[in-house]
């Protein structure tokens, strides 16, 4: 009988443990329980603002983020002038015959130029205004190491084009163009705004296409230079600069 | 949760510290003012960090000069590229706690 009460005792003595002092012990220490999950809450929300501020040092410290969206529109519609009176240089010598062949070439190559150093003219005051307004230096490692991965396959191009020029192959200069500026943007989109790689990956696409529908570069080389360029600047801007 | 925390390394805890072993990590170096522009401090407050980080042999310093005007780089070292690893891989952990 006793061992039975014993064993009641301590079933009672079980019970009042497990379900009073063990709640009470929590209600009486709650308030550490609080200080600790807000102490973790609090440790999370440091540990996500670190990573954040983390990303953004290594982003800003190798990507030059100044290059403006309307660089871009204001190279496409540069370069679309320029296919323009490429078109009537080419009217003048199909219908009127009041050039030659060499010198509608002539007339191609120094419509190129111009539409480039004004195209790289535009560029570079956009992207100051916007580093001016963004209070960003537009001249650091950044910038240099931009300019250099696009000069990169820019001048294996340009020697592409030269030599096409000596032989005479007139129909690869289009081609030749749009790919190796494609590659020249895909190899500095590392060190620039990302997305402009896709930029790169259509104007590679166009200059491949290209290769096998001879006699229509102006058309490629609007549509890559000029299209693709104002599409491409719109958008950016869409993303990052309108207010 | 507490060897979570004991894997965040403390001489990351300052927001300083930590922009200069990001900037460091993801380049071959860098130097004293790119640091001063991407971090945005005082010259006073940013040496001090980064001789707290040199002592803990986290940061190697090379002076030089460019013309008359110094030119301090700074390159990250071995040990402290395993530290800053160590203190991400922590703070990742901690946040995927958190859901």
């Amino acid at each position: 009988m006793a061992s039975d009460n014993y064993f009641r005792i301590n079933l009672l003595a079980y019970f009042f443990k497990n379900y009073f002092i063990i709640p009470i012990a929590i209600i009486k220490n709650i308030h550490l329980l609080c200080i600790s999950k807000h102490f973790f809450m609090n440790m999370e929300n440091q540990s996500l603002q670190d990573i954040r501020d983390i990303k953004n040092i290594m982003e800003r410290s190798t990507r030059f983020i100044s290059l403006s969206g309307w660089s871009g529109v204001a190279a496409g519609i540069c370069a679309l002038a320029g296919s323009w009176i490429a078109t009537k240089s080419i009217a003048k010598y199909v219908h009127e015959k009041s050039i030659t062949y060499e010198e509608l070439i002539v007339r191609f190559l120094v419509i190129a130029g111009c539409v480039f150093v004004a195209a790289f003219i535009f560029a570079f005051i956009f992207t100051y205004l916007r580093s001016k307004k963004n209070n960003v230096p537009m001249w650091g490692i950044t910038t240099y190491r931009m300019l250099i991965n696009l000069a990169i396959p820019l001048i294996a191009g340009g020697f592409f084009v030269i030599r096409i020029l000596q032989m005479e192959h007139y129909f690869l200069i289009a081609p030749v163009c749009l790919s190796f500026y494609g590659l020249a943007l895909i190899n500095a989109s590392k060190y620039t705004l990302g997305e402009i790689k896709y930029l790169g990956y259509c104007e590679l696409i166009l200059g491949i296409a290209n290769l096998w529908i001879p006699g229509y570069g102006l058309i490629f080389w609007a549509a890559g230079f000029g299209l693709l360029h104002i599409i491409y600047g719109v958008i950016m801007w869409w993303k990052y600069e309108r207010v | 949760m507490s060897n979570l925390i004991e894997n965040l390394n403390k001489t990351f805890d300052n927001r300083i510290r930590l922009g200069i072993m990001s900037a460091l990590i993801v380049n071959e170096e860098v130097n004293f003012n790119t640091l001063k522009e991407l971090i945005k401090v005082t010259d006073g407050n940013l040496a001090s960090h980064l001789k707290a980080l040199e002592d803990m042999q986290y940061i190697k310093v090379k002076k030089g000069f460019i013309g008359r005007k110094t030119n301090t780089n700074y390159t990250v070292t071995k040990l402290g590229q395993k530290a800053f690893t160590t203190h991400i891989n922590a703070l990742e952990k901690m946040i995927k706690n958190m859901k």
